[in-house]
């Protein structure tokens, strides 16, 4: 299977790779658009900054070409923030796949943020979460969240409920890092390459 | 509800494993690839990795072994120990590390650490902070605690989180390898000064250190090495200890 995973600078695509490999695929990193048309998995993975990963994709062409792409498409992290309209860091237009807009994570509730670690997704609502019962454990790193939309696949608590992955057609973004989260997130990759 | 994370942390110098007592009395226990492979199957919520090896030592041993680790395991992994500038992180990051943990060259040079979390984000920059208390003060100490200085713990924790750093790992030098709990007052004081995550190290010895941890000193992880390293704490049985004192924690 043909696995892109796509390169906007400062992702973190080593673990994407390694997890794949985990389960008998092997991706390949790139930015070229033509060997992104011609996957058949595309994720887009997620470790950085926001405005700078967008500007990143117009240098690339790649914030034209994703939102046309037919083929299932996987954001993780930042990865799926940037699948939403908008995001509050760095103030950046996204690529508006996802109607929600992405918020930070408010300082006066007594919540740390970034929010660091393990915890529960629920209200699972998509074939990505075969074979996961409610309340999995899944890990977590992010400062900035998607409130709970009509696009909301799961969803997980932190100070309050915001949606922890979110689907439209062939597009999925999950918040949490499914390459990081044990055998359960292994899993949600393995449903992923089913579709 | 996030939860509480209990991380085994491997000294490496050359490749192996090694732990020391009060930063010093350095011995080898064990292959850290087979470690943190029987840690993740046993519930370890996160490795961490910290190199003392030298400089040259450390470039011909740490990368490939990121590597092996990076890709046999399924859970996150912070690698430390002698970073000290943009490249070193990256490098370490296309090896597979989720996060790098930076200590002795923040102090020396805190611009480095806004220049990580503007290349890489916060969320993968630790902090890390070697502290000892003298005369009722807790001052930050350099080069794995040989080298004393004058600043103050608590201002350095709150600069470092000004400047960009995701998660602060706080080493109490008084408890580090003494077994008789953590600093659960100093880490206290620690959580009110500063609005990211707290991961505690130095102290661990028997499983109420680690509720006192999360309960006195509202951490939101606990790092130690020579309890699970030699067997006296396995992490099921931690945890499962832990979830009946009502801590929230992943099994």
């Amino acid at each position: 299977m043909k696995i892109a995973i796509i390169d906007y600078g400062a992702g973190n695509t080593q673990s994407v790779l390694f997890a794949l490999e985990r389960l008998g695929h092997t991706g390949f990193v790139t930015h070229d658009r033509e060997k992104i048309t011609s996957a058949e998995k595309i994720i887009l993975p997620g470790v950085g900054e926001a405005a700078s990963a967008m500007k990143k994709m117009r240098e690339f062409q790649l914030d034209q070409l994703i939102p046309v792409l037919k083929q299932p498409v996987l954001g993780i992290c930042l990865g799926m923030q940037l699948l939403c309209n908008a995001t509050e860091e760095g103030n950046t237009n996204a690529l508006g796949i996802f109607d929600t807009s992405i918020q930070k994570f408010p300082q006066n509730i007594g919540i740390k943020v970034p929010q660091m670690g393990w915890n529960t997704i629920y209200d699972l609502k998509s074939e990505l979460f075969e074979g996961i019962q409610p309340n999995e454990y899944m890990y977590l790193v992010h400062s900035y969240y998607s409130p709970v939309c009509k696009e909301a696949i799961s969803v997980t608590h932190y100070g309050f409920e915001y949606a922890s992955a979110l689907q439209k057609d062939n597009f999925y973004g999950v918040q949490f890092h499914p390459e990081k989260s044990g055998k359960y997130g292994q899993q949600i990759l393995h449903n992923f390459l089913k579709l | 509800m996030l939860t509480k994370r209990i991380i085994p942390c491997l000294d490496i110098k050359n490749g192996q494993t090694v732990k020391g007592i009060n930063f010093l009395d350095v011995k080898e226990v064990g292959n850290p690839l087979e470690l943190a492979e029987k840690y993740a199957a046993s519930g370890a919520d996160e490795l961490v990795f910290l190199d003392i090896s030298a400089t040259e030592e450390r470039r011909k041993t740490l990368f490939p072994l990121v590597k092996e680790i990076a890709k046999s395991i399924a859970i996150p992994f912070t690698v430390g120990g002698g970073i000290a500038s943009v490249e070193d992180v990256n490098l370490l990051l296309r090896c597979g590390a989720d996060k790098v943990s930076v200590n002795s060259s923040l102090v020396n040079k805190p611009d480095l650490i806004n220049e990580l979390a503007a290349a890489f984000g916060s969320q993968c920059i630790v902090a890390a902070i070697d502290a000892m208390q003298v005369d009722g003060m807790w001052k930050v100490h350099l080069s794995g605690g040989k080298i004393p200085t004058e600043i103050d713990l608590f201002d350095w924790a709150k600069e470092v989180e000004q400047r960009g750093a995701g998660e602060i790992l706080f080493t109490s030098m008084n408890h580090d390898g003494v077994k008789n709990g953590f600093a659960n007052e100093a880490l206290l004081q620690l959580s009110k000064t500063v609005n990211i995550p707290i991961i505690a190290s130095g102290g661990a010895g028997k499983m109420a250190h680690f509720e006192e941890v999360f309960t006195l000193g509202k951490a939101d992880a606990a790092l130690a090495a020579s309890v699970f390293h030699y067997g006296e704490i396995g992490i099921p049985e931690l945890k499962s200890y832990l979830k009946n004192q009502s801590i929230p924690i992943r099994i």
